[in-house]
């Protein structure tokens, strides 16, 4: 059986705060695959726009439409946050407990929990508490409680923000294992050099537009317009 | 000081003779606390979670009214329920005045709005916290009260301490519920106010002494239980 197709067309979105436009007006259409990176400069509107595909955010004007019906849609996703949200339980549980609201059998879940404990290197502290762990382990675990789900879209938000590194590459590593798999990611960083290693496309935001798009080659080698040549140089861009 | 000192020999003696009367009245105490307990800690630790989670449109009101209810005069809830239970009352046929279930049904109502209000509390520092993963793993209203309330237990615990200590130390409410009946309906408070009334101050003071105990022995054993020093650093 083909699986559904998972894509997203957003038309006229806008995100107001305190009557405020901090997002749009956003006309975006994302495919089934590959790795696309939103950057942009502090405030350009990269979180607001992961949270409202991910439909945590609520939208003062426009549609988000995904390809599913809103429920498969919503359970066909994960997100991971910049600032871990750890359980206060175990490694072992945090792992766990997504697989438990999705009602999957015990069986599966001890076999999928060992599995990812073993990818991030916590293997030998599933049931140390989740919130002891060291930044790096947190992030690291966060991510693996979002994969274990086998998701078909990945938010993430700067995940290797503030992280060593050791812990950045072995993220890396993941998140490049997940895109082979199948899993289709969507991720803002600040790191340059991380978005080269790993983006497949590139969305930059700019005061809450999106200002330029397109091939992660295509937008490193040669952007388009003056601001993304001047944030790639490392300038101040407003 | 004679008086204490005379309490404090009275306890002990009231204690080690393992007095008849007292271990009636002492495990009459226990069984209306920690029953009046588990009721409104079933009512009180979800509906605390709820309202921390809950969004509507009169949910400060609703809050402010929960926290002005911990205030609840014990005496004017025993008078409301003993109005209620009377024979006259409307729940009269079911013959419950007088009863320890009366004096349960009284402590319950003191002691819901306390948990619930220290659950609120807690809950909303917890669902702050919670809140983004919580919502992202598409959880419903029910997922999400679970969740809150088995991860915050070691704090719900003290919001449910706080409830027994309200309890356990009542007696105004119970006295004019349970009318401090000998072999019925005697508990450790209401001993101690009529043997004050008789001037055995020794004996009320010994008796005191014995409450005392009593509610640092369970909270000692509820707290030794549920593991809180260690596991309580996360």
């Amino acid at each position: 059986m083909v699986e559904p197709q998972m894509t997203v067309t957003l038309a006229d979105v806008v995100v107001k705060r305190r009557g405020k436009t901090v997002l749009g007006p956003v006309n975006l259409d994302l495919g089934t695959d590959g790795f696309t990176i939103v950057i942009g400069p502090n405030g350009a509107g990269k979180t607001t726009l992961l949270k409202v595909l991910h439909g945590v955010e609520r939208i003062s004007a426009g549609t988000v439409n995904w390809s599913l019906p809103d429920d498969q849609a919503r359970q066909a996703q994960a997100y991971v946050f910049q600032s871990p949200i750890m359980l206060r339980r175990s490694v072992r549980q945090n792992l766990s407990y997504p697989l438990q609201l999705l009602g999957v059998p015990k069986s599966e879940i001890a076999h999928r929990v060992t599995h990812w404990a073993g990818q991030i290197g916590l293997e030998d502290a599933l049931d140390f508490p989740a919130p002891r762990l060291s930044g790096g382990e947190k992030q690291k675990l966060a991510l693996a409680r979002a994969l274990i789900r086998h998701p078909k879209v990945l938010f993430l938000d700067e995940p290797c923000a503030n992280l060593d590194g050791r812990s950045t590459r072995e993220i890396e590593a993941l998140l490049s294992t997940a895109t082979q798999a199948g899993t289709r990611i969507i991720m803002t960083t600040h790191n340059i050099g991380q978005a080269e290693r790993l983006a497949t496309n590139v969305l930059f935001l700019l005061n809450g537009k999106v200002h330029e798009r397109g091939t992660a080659s295509g937008f490193f080698n040669a952007p388009h317009t003056p601001e993304a040549r001047a944030f790639l140089k490392g300038d101040i861009v407003e | 000081m004679t008086d204490i000192w005379a309490g404090i020999q009275a306890a002990f003696r009231l204690i080690l003779t393992l007095d008849a009367d007292l271990v009636e009245i002492t495990l009459l105490s226990l069984q209306v606390s920690l029953s009046a307990l588990v009721v409104a800690s079933m009512i009180a630790l979800p509906f605390g979670t709820w309202l921390a989670i809950r969004r509507f449109r009169y949910r400060r009101a609703a809050i402010a009214t929960l926290n002005a209810l911990m205030g609840l005069p014990p005496v004017v809830v025993g008078l409301i329920v003993y109005l209620l239970l009377s024979r006259s009352g409307p729940f009269g046929v079911l013959g419950l005045l007088f009863t320890p279930t009366a004096m349960i049904i009284a402590q319950v109502i003191i002691i819901t709005p306390l948990i619930a209000s220290i659950t609120h509390q807690s809950m909303r520092e917890l669902w702050a916290e919670y809140h983004d993963l919580l919502i992202s793993l598409n959880t419903n209203k029910r997922q999400r009260v679970i969740t809150l309330i088995w991860d915050g237990r070691r704090t719900l615990m003290t919001a449910a301490l706080a409830g027994f200590g309200r309890a356990i130390g009542e007696v105004g409410a119970i006295m004019i519920v349970g009318g401090n009946i000998d072999h019925a309906t005697r508990v450790l408070t209401t001993a101690i106010a009529l043997e004050t009334g008789k001037g055995d101050f020794a004996l009320a003071l010994g008796l005191g002494f014995v409450l005392i105990a009593l509610a640092l022995v369970v909270n000692l054993t509820i707290h030794a239980l549920s593991r809180t020093e260690r596991e309580g650093t996360w």
